[in-house]
């Protein structure tokens, strides 16, 4: 082997912003074309505002996509056009539900997505190194309780469905949990940079898994006290799930330790079930998911309907599904936001139904990739806890969907109808972005210096 | 609208979808392998470094390091030990006697198969040559390393 005489034979990623303009195209066509083939699935014509339609997301797109090539030259070349198709489509399903129940969510969903693209431009702008997050670990955790607490304000928080997650104002509403997950991964990222040596090597080694030590286990126990209260006093299954799922990852990663893990999951066990035994509103979902068919239809509780339905439907979509507005998904309840996936499930079938898992592993693969390749470890934290966020939330909502796992209300990430999810999953992205564009980009030369300039940068000695 | 053509729009569309997913997995492929050229004109752009004879480029994977002037001289620690802290404090694996140097003031890690210096804030700044560092970087074997008075380098 011929080994170069430069500095170190380095390993330098390409920008491929062309290769993003080319993909972007692309999502532009799924997002217009579902559009376009609900019009014709339902009415028999394309929407006379296609044209409209199709110009604004491709604004919007196009503005997100100079702002990377602008102050993100390096970032990941595929993350923003998946998050842009999966937008478009969540859009579109949107719309065949607000043509078959006539109502207008999809015009609301669109002018959130606009807003979650200006704070996507707005991060990017702002945030030009990813590693400021760090000064905000303990500001933002604090913002990240006091926003969990909110709903819980007389006057301010609302129970929909039975989960108190909701802050209304007016006649705003708004889902808190969904920006303090963002914040969430900041505290966790920021506290277990400065924390991980201690957590990752005192301890014990009994039977191959190293145990942590006593005193260490204080904020694994805050944090799971912090999801079970979340369970009890919010019956929020999904969030809590989420949260606490998020900090086990973020501790196993930044330690390399199982035994996190280990003392983790049965920390999650044991909490599960008591609160199993102590909230009737978690006991209903578990019942409701053992056996389904006991709730649903005439002379039972119809508590199941929702699951029953989606699975009817997908079971009708089949294997290429009904075509988009030809299926019938307005018999699930809440089809357009916790259920939107079950709606796609029976409009495209399991083809429309895999793609759209994939796009998903891609942003949660690209974000790991950007946590592998990241130099420093805040960049490394926030990436594998802004992926491991989405992968959970998909995990969680679609097994819910899908039957797999017992039914909890989170909304599937930029499908779901729903403006606090929307804006805040853009903002991880562009978090994701800033982290890939610092991670990829060829380091600085450092060489040249070092050997030409050795003789002045000696230290002196007296 | 007959139903053939609804079948061949619901078919078209999912294969827009597929297509969409495909591209992208293409661009994931492509992008794995990067692009090698910027080393080799790297290489070409510093002439004057390549006539200078050569500490660092010598073989093999550093195994120890070593701090090879100041207070410490002749000190070291395995990089089997790895991450490395360099600082005052108590839990250093390198311990400098040197009033330039903080507390905790770097690490030296693993990252895949190369290995990075990284300043953990200090007051005085960790050097490489004349150039501080502000976020991690890549050591190679004789790079070296200047924190305080105290100046340290990976050896084999």
């Amino acid at each position: 082997m011929a080994q170069p005489a430069g500095p170190i034979m380095q390993f330098v990623h390409r920008r491929r912003r062309g290769a993003e303009l080319f993909l972007l195209v692309l999502a532009l066509a799924v997002g217009v074309g579902a559009y376009a083939a609900v019009g014709l699935g339902v009415k028999g014509e394309v929407p006379a505002d296609i044209v409209s339609y199709g110009g604004w997301l491709a604004a919007l797109i196009i503005a997100a996509h100079i702002t990377v090539r602008m102050v993100a030259p390096y970032a990941d070349p595929v993350l923003l056009p998946i998050v842009a198709a999966l937008n478009g489509l969540g859009l579109a399903e949107i719309h065949r539900l607000d043509l078959a129940l006539d109502h207008h969510f999809a015009r609301q969903q669109l002018t959130w997505m606009t807003l979650g693209v200006a704070l996507f431009v707005a991060t990017l702008l702002i945030l030009r190194d990813h590693r400021t997050l760090q000064r905000f670990t303990y500001t933002s955790g604090l913002a990240a309780i006091v926003l969990l607490l909110l709903p819980m304000a007389p006057g301010l928080g609302k129970t929909v469905n039975g989960a108190r997650i909701w802050i209304h104002a007016g006649s705003l509403s708004f889902q808190p949990g969904e920006v303090a997950k963002v914040l969430l991964v900041v505290t966790f990222a920021g506290y277990l940079v400065l924390h991980r040596d201690a957590l990752a090597l005192a301890g014990r080694r009994v039977a191959m898994i190293d145990l942590p030590r006593g005193r260490d286990l204080g904020p694994i126990l805050a944090m799971w006290v912090v999801s079970l209260g979340i369970l009890v006093f919010q019956h929020d299954l999904g969030s809590s799930l989420l949260f606490f799922g998020l900090f086990l990852i973020m501790l196993y990663v930044a330690t390399e330790r199982a035994g996190w893990l280990l003392v983790g999951a049965s920390l999650f066990v044991a909490g599960s079930y008591a609160v199993y035994l102590l909230i009737p509103h978690v006991r209903e979902r578990f019942v409701l998911w053992s056996d389904v068919w006991a709730h649903y239809g005439a002379g039972t509780d119809d508590k199941g309907r929702q699951t029953v339905e989606t699975m009817f439907g997908m079971a009708y979509g089949g294997l290429i599904g009904r075509g988009l507005g030809q299926g019938s998904p307005w018999r699930i309840p809440f089809a357009e936001s916790d259920f939107i996936f079950g709606a796609i499930g029976e409009e495209l079938g399991l083809t429309g139904a895999i793609a759209v898992i994939l796009l998903y592993g891609l942003i949660v693969e690209r974000a790991f990739r950007a946590a592998l390749i990241s130099r420093d470890d805040i960049g490394k934290l926030l990436a594998t806890g802004l992926g491991g966020a989405v992968a959970l939330q998909v995990f969680v909502v679609v097994g819910g969907v899908t039957h797999l796992i017992p039914l909890t209300g989170l909304t599937t990430p930029f499908l779901s109808y729903g403006g606090s999810s929307l804006v805040a999953n853009w903002v991880i992205v562009a978090i994701l972005l800033r982290i890939s564009d610092s991670a990829r980009r060829p380091p600085p030369d450092l060489s040249l210096p070092g050997t030409s300039d050795m003789d002045e940068t000696q230290v002196v000695k007296m | 609208m007959s139903e053939l053509t609804l079948f061949l729009i619901k078919i078209s569309y999912l294969a827009i979808l597929w297509i969409f997913v495909l591209s992208a997995i293409s661009v994931v492929r492509s992008d794995m392998f990067g692009a090698r050229m910027p080393a080799t004109a790297r290489e070409a752009a510093t002439p004057k470094a390549r006539r200078q004879p050569k500490q660092k480029t010598r073989k093999g994977s550093p195994t120890h390091v070593l701090v090879v002037d100041g207070a410490n001289a002749g000190e070291r620690a395995e990089l089997s030990e790895a991450p490395i802290l360099i600082g005052r404090g108590a839990d250093a694996a390198i311990r400098l006697d040197d009033d330039y140097v903080s507390t905790r003031h770097a690490r030296i890690a693993a990252s895949g198969d190369q290995w990075f210096v990284e300043d953990l804030g200090s007051t005085n700044g960790t050097y490489i040559g004349s150039a501080r560092l502000t976020q991690p970087t890549t050591l190679a074997l004789g790079t070296q390393v200047r924190i305080g008075k105290t100046l340290l380098e990976l050896r084999k």
